[in-house]
């Protein structure tokens, strides 16, 4: 059995998992700017209050996982992107104390808010860049990363870490629109209307940009007739946002959200299609970097019985929580 | 200006003193939470079996505080997932395949524990019922002590590798997996470190009741946490000194250099003495202005006044550790934790006596105590991870070969960011969480839960209101 291509499929599924949940409370911070009203921003913080330390636990174990089953890539790609990852780190500390920190003080309650918004931007402009840098590719030399402490800075990677924060505006957005209701919710519609039609923007630029730039990623899309499945992804982005648009403008209340998760599973779908089969892009395959097989096998065997169970207690956490958040449902004192 | 501070200064060094300074803060929590969490499921516990208020009223006060420290234990702990392979890089490629899926396992089975059912425990009081809120508080427990199993593992493992082999690119690769798990320093440290949690916990919770005390002797919930709190110190602190001698005398099985460190013996001698104080000298390999007691280093370590205990000069020069760090931060520990068997069994005197509640000098020097559990578990963690150098894994790989290819300007410039943000971030967290010590338990407020809400209807105040 291949067990590096199962982990990679597995690693995939959590950064996913990452991406989906927790790019909806960060995009829930970032778009405090919009609500100015104290009474707003207790109503957005406490519609993730309960969910947001789960959700990045699967960062986490994105993380922990590359360092278990591929620790070669892990110990590149670290090095590599040195400075958004630290940038990541410390915006995520921002963000996620402000969620207690907040509603003990009245006097510091601005600088939470500003703590919360600008660390969540922080992470989610980090994690942009990062996933611009790998398209890009990142050099390697004897098992060490070997390229400049600034090679993850180019207009294209600033400009996928913009692409992100959009991204995770949209899923805030209608995140809102599903938790909340009344003028917070309406205004979230608008909202979600533009941040859906400028991620669309946002990846139709980078799928075009990038098999113009790299001639390997050219080959992938553009080789014919093995590329032609490939080519359902534009389709299905086109559709789905189509059919995002048109759910809120009809004001549904849930589809809005599962729709931008469309949306993202496109665009995810994208990055992986263009960077397969490798970790480190251009340099080392996943089948290079990972552990031996015993090393897969022995966790491989834990996370098949735990994934599932894990899944089942978050959804129960979600399940506790449904339903719309109102003004007098302060989880906080 | 960031380039010009550390254009001289050395890129390993940097990403030690990095690494030391992130996880010394991060330990500081999980050190409480693990307690916390254990105690909270104590009193919600004895609540539901009693039913006496007071228990529902600690309950609810130190809910609020783990809640603030819980927090900062998480977004101090990712940062510690990240940083193996920032400034660890060849560390990480080559032990990767041993210690990552043991972090895998601590992920999967305690960091999502923890994280799906604290959302249940601090916000769903209404929403699930006693019982069901009880299984979430249990299942935070739980999920802090699976933590320390399995965080526990992989320290061990680098002090005491066992159940290895190494392939041709040079990785360590597993040979036996129940080797590499529990290798033979594992027990000792995790039972070691359990405990620090519990009886850090205990001080901290003692320290406050003994606040209230002074302020109020006749105050009900102070006195209930004083008594459980002090009980805590007479059974566990002396426990405590037993299970770290036991712990010591492992190591000095395995990591013999390390032991002679914190005992400051540079020469291997019978009828080696203790040292009770002194200042180590690497340079002349003695301990000047010592205070010794002769011969009882040998009753202690090899239970013979006339056996022969292995110094330093039983290796070579560049395999010892900076002895005068490792020395100090021992003494330290284990006065610190002679301190705590003192207190308990003071109050276990007093207790008998009945004045448990009117002596105010034990309340003073309880409240004196309360952060000396975390000073010890950094001074004990000190002794442990720089009593291991050189190394990073003991004997196999040099810390000096383990860092990432960073040169110092980046090593630096993000030391300086974490020292400048956790002094703001968690000092502000600290500020806060005494506030809410400093507030009196007595007037906790209890939400009504007699009659819980139909789920789904999600305006009901989930927390208290005042404040």
């Amino acid at each position: 059995m291949d067990y590096a291509l199962i982990w990679a499929i597995l690693i995939s599924v959590a950064v996913f998992a990452y991406v989906a949940l927790d790019g909806f409370d960060l995009g829930v911070a970032m778009l405090f700017p919009w609500f100015k009203k104290e009474q707003e921003r207790d109503i957005m913080m406490n519609t993730v209050a309960p969910v947001w330390d789960g959700n990045e636990t699967w960062l986490v174990l994105g993380g922990g996982g590359l360092l278990a089953v591929f620790p070669l890539a892990y110990a590149v790609l670290m090095p590599a992107l040195y400075m958004p990852v630290i940038a990541m780190l410390l915006g995520l500390i921002f963000r996620g104390v402000a969620f207690e920190y907040r509603f003990k003080t009245k006097r510091g309650k601005a600088v939470w808010d500003w703590s919360f918004i600008i660390g969540s931007f922080v992470a989610a402009m980090s994690q942009g860049i990062m996933l611009g840098a790998m398209l890009q590719g990142i050099s390697v030399v004897d098992r060490a990363y070997a390229g400049g402490w600034f090679d993850w800075l180019t207009w294209f990677t600033v400009f996928c870490g913009f692409a992100v924060v959009v991204g995770y505006l949209l899923l805030g957005a209608t995140w809102l629109v599903m938790k909340t209701e009344g003028s917070l919710q309406q205004r979230a519609y608008s909202l979600a209307y533009k941040a859906g039609v400028g991620l669309f923007a946002c990846i139709v630029f980078v799928s075009l940009f990038l098999p113009w730039q790299d001639a390997y990623i050219y080959e992938r899309w553009f080789t014919f007739p093995t590329s032609i499945g490939l080519w359902v992804l534009p389709v299905l982005l086109v559709v789905l946002t189509i059919g995002l648009l048109n759910s809120l403008t009809k004001k549904q209340q849930g589809r809005p959200y599962l729709w931008s998760l469309g949306l993202f599973l496109i665009a995810y779908s994208g990055f992986a299609v263009s960077i397969f089969p490798y970790l480190v892009p251009r340099e080392i395959t996943l089948w290079e970097a990972a552990a031996p097989d015993n090393s897969l096998v022995f966790l491989l065997v834990g996370a098949a019985v735990l994934l599932p169970i894990i899944f089942a207690y978050t959804g129960y956490t979600y399940w506790v929580f449904r339903g719309k958040v109102r003004a007098d449902s302060g989880y906080h004192d | 200006m960031v380039e010009s501070l550390f254009s001289n200064a050395d890129a390993l060094f940097l990403a030690r003193v990095q690494f030391a300074f992130t996880v010394a803060f991060h330990i500081i929590f999980p050190a409480f939470t693990i307690g916390i969490a254990s105690y909270l499921a104590v009193l919600e516990g004895l609540y539901l079996k009693t039913r006496n208020p007071v228990y529902q009223k600690l309950l609810r006060y130190w809910l609020k505080i783990f809640a603030v420290a819980f927090g900062m234990g998480v977004v101090s702990g990712i940062v510690m997932s990240y940083q193996f392979g920032t400034n660890w890089a060849v560390f990480s490629d080559k032990a990767g395949p041993v210690i990552g899926p043991l972090m895998g396992y601590e992920v999967l089975t305690a960091f999502f524990l923890e994280a799906g059912f604290l959302g249940v425990m601090l916000f769903g009081m209404n929403r699930v019922g006693e019982k069901l809120h009880f299984f979430a508080t249990l299942m935070v427990a739980v999920g802090t002590a699976i933590s320390a199993f399995w965080i526990l593992s992989v320290n061990s493992w680098m002090q005491t590798p066992a159940g290895y082999a190494m392939n041709d690119v040079g990785q360590f690769v597993v040979e036996d997996w129940f080797a590499v798990v529990f290798n033979p320093s594992f027990p000792y440290r995790l039972a070691h470190m359990l405990l620090a949690a519990y009886l850090t916990t205990a001080f901290v919770v003692g320290g406050v009741a003994a606040w209230h005390l002074l302020k109020e002797r006749s105050n009900a919930a102070a006195r209930k946490m004083f008594s459980m709190a002090m009980w805590m110190a007479i059974l566990v602190a002396p426990l405590q000194v037993f299970v770290g001698d036991l712990h010591g005398l492992n190591t000095q099985e395995h990591q013999p250099a390390k032991v002679a460190a914190m005992e400051g013996h540079f020469k291997s001698e019978t009828q080696a003495p203790l040292y009770l104080f002194g200042m180590p000298n690497m340079e002349t390999a003695e301990v000047d202005y010592a205070i010794k007691v002769p011969g009882l280093a040998s009753l202690i370590l090899k239970h013979d006044v006339n056996a022969e205990v292995t110094g330093l000069d039983a290796f070579p020069r560049e395999d010892w550790p900076p002895v005068p760090v490792v020395f100090w931060a021992f003494r330290i520990m284990v006065g610190l934790g002679l301190l705590m068997v003192v207190i308990g069994i003071w109050a276990g005197v007093q207790r008998a006596r009945g004045k448990l509640y009117e002596s105010s000098w034990l309340h003073k020097s309880a409240l004196l105590m309360a952060p000396s559990g975390f000073i010890a578990v950094i001074a004990g963690w000190i002794v442990t991870e720089v009593g291991r150098q050189p190394w990073v894994i003991q004997g196999l790989l040099r810390t000096e070969d383990a860092a990432s290819p960073i040169a110092a300007e980046g090593v630096g410039g993000s030391l300086l960011a974490f020292i400048i943000v956790y002094f703001f971030v968690f000092g502000a967290g600290t500020f806060y969480i005494l506030r809410k010590m400093a507030a009196n338990p007595e007037q906790v407020h209890i939400p009504d839960y007699a009659k819980p809400k139909p789920v789904g209807m999600a305006a009901e105040r989930l927390m208290h209101e005042e404040d």
